[in-house]
């Protein structure tokens, strides 16, 4: 079980290499690095932290980090996931406002983020093949995901989807 | 002094509000920042997400952004805290109510029930993000929609890092659209 010092470094790394949001790079190390989680339980993690309000990668870092540690692991985890990147953020303010409309940079932004949409979409994918779903589980998943695209507001998708998939579970078991 | 304390009461109640992810809340962020108190114009203010979703952490790090050209550092503190505390309170009593309600055979449902929807919208995020990283490829999407898909499958079939990805990606942007 990892201690509150090593969620702080775990989600150091997180925060200061999760180009193009946290959440594909929280995967990365608390499952492919750490081994501290399966693909399996991050995804059940990232699903709690999606339907709690507010940034859902911060969700998911408290949920993760009070089960190994308690509140110092919450703490520490979220702590160390936007230190980093709050610094960082801090120094580009100023230098963004005066170089941010170079060509060169844009198109050094355009390249990284083509490169976080396939991060994030492989680790969707990832996801999807290792949580196992039943067929009436990528109904839902297929659903969210068109609907979402379609631009349906979140709280409906959630409303409804939610329940909907719990329902799935539930069969899965009965 | 002023302005940061009113750009924390209005990000604070909008931490609440934030279901299924910080920056569902942008349009009433931009409502806040822009139409509200006119703190910056609407280009300054899409800058700065494009900047959020460029840099490493998550998104939400964007109200620091707009804390910054408020109020300075202290903004950027200030500002983070506002978007961030009441969630943060709210998740941390949940977590604890979990751990207390473990092994309860309806969370265990419940938290299996809820991954497909999770699933689906993290795709469905990263579609969007996708469609846009494309575009701004200009005359060249094709090389943007490959960098995407090679990385996919990078971290789809490997345990690699895909921080090479990202960093060819950028090179390959400077080289070929710079």
């Amino acid at each position: 079980m990892p201690t509150a010092a090593q969620l702080f470094a775990a989600y150091f790394q997180v925060g200061i290499s999760g180009f193009g949001g946290a959440n594909a790079w929280a995967r990365h190390v608390v499952v492919e690095k750490r081994g501290w989680l399966t693909d399996a339980e991050y995804a059940q993690r990232l699903g709690l932290g999606q339907v709690l309000p507010g940034p859902n990668a911060m969700n998911c870092a408290i949920i993760i980090g009070h089960e190994f540690a308690g509140v110092p692991g919450s703490i520490a985890a979220v702590t160390g996931m936007f230190a980093g990147p709050l610094s960082l953020l801090c120094g580009l303010a100023a230098l963004y406002d005066r170089y941010g409309e170079l060509q060169t940079v844009r198109a050094a932004l355009a390249g990284v983020a083509a490169g976080a949409a396939g991060m994030m979409l492989g680790t969707a994918l990832k996801l999807a093949r290792r949580s196992r779903p039943t067929w009436p589980m990528w109904a839902v998943l297929a659903a969210a995901l068109g609907a979402s695209m379609a631009d349906v507001p979140i709280g409906w998708i959630l409303l409804v989807l939610g329940p909907l998939g719990i329902l799935t579970a539930r069969m899965e078991r009965a | 002094m002023n302005e940061l304390w009113a750009l924390m009461t209005g990000l604070a109640p909008l931490s609440l509000m934030a279901v299924g992810g910080g920056t569902t809340v942008l349009a009433d962020m931009h409502r806040l920042i822009v139409e509200q108190h006119g703190w910056m114009d609407d280009a300054a203010f899409a800058r700065r997400y494009a900047l959020a979703q460029a840099a490493p952490g998550p998104n939400i790090l964007v109200v620091g952004l707009f804390g910054w050209h408020v109020a300075g550092p202290l903004g950027v503190i200030g500002a983070t805290l506002a978007m961030c505390g009441p969630a943060f309170l709210l998740a941390l009593g949940f977590a604890a109510m979990r751990r207390r309600l473990e092994g309860a055979r309806w969370l265990r449902v419940a938290e299996r029930g809820l991954v497909p929807m999770a699933i689906g919208l993290a795709a469905a995020s990263a579609l969007h993000l996708g469609g846009a990283a494309v575009a701004a490829w200009g005359p060249q999407p094709i090389v943007g929609a490959a960098i995407m898909v090679v990385t996919a499958a990078v971290v789809f079939f490997t345990k690699r890092s895909p921080l090479w990805m990202l960093a060819g990606g950028a090179v390959l942007g400077v080289l070929l659209i710079g």
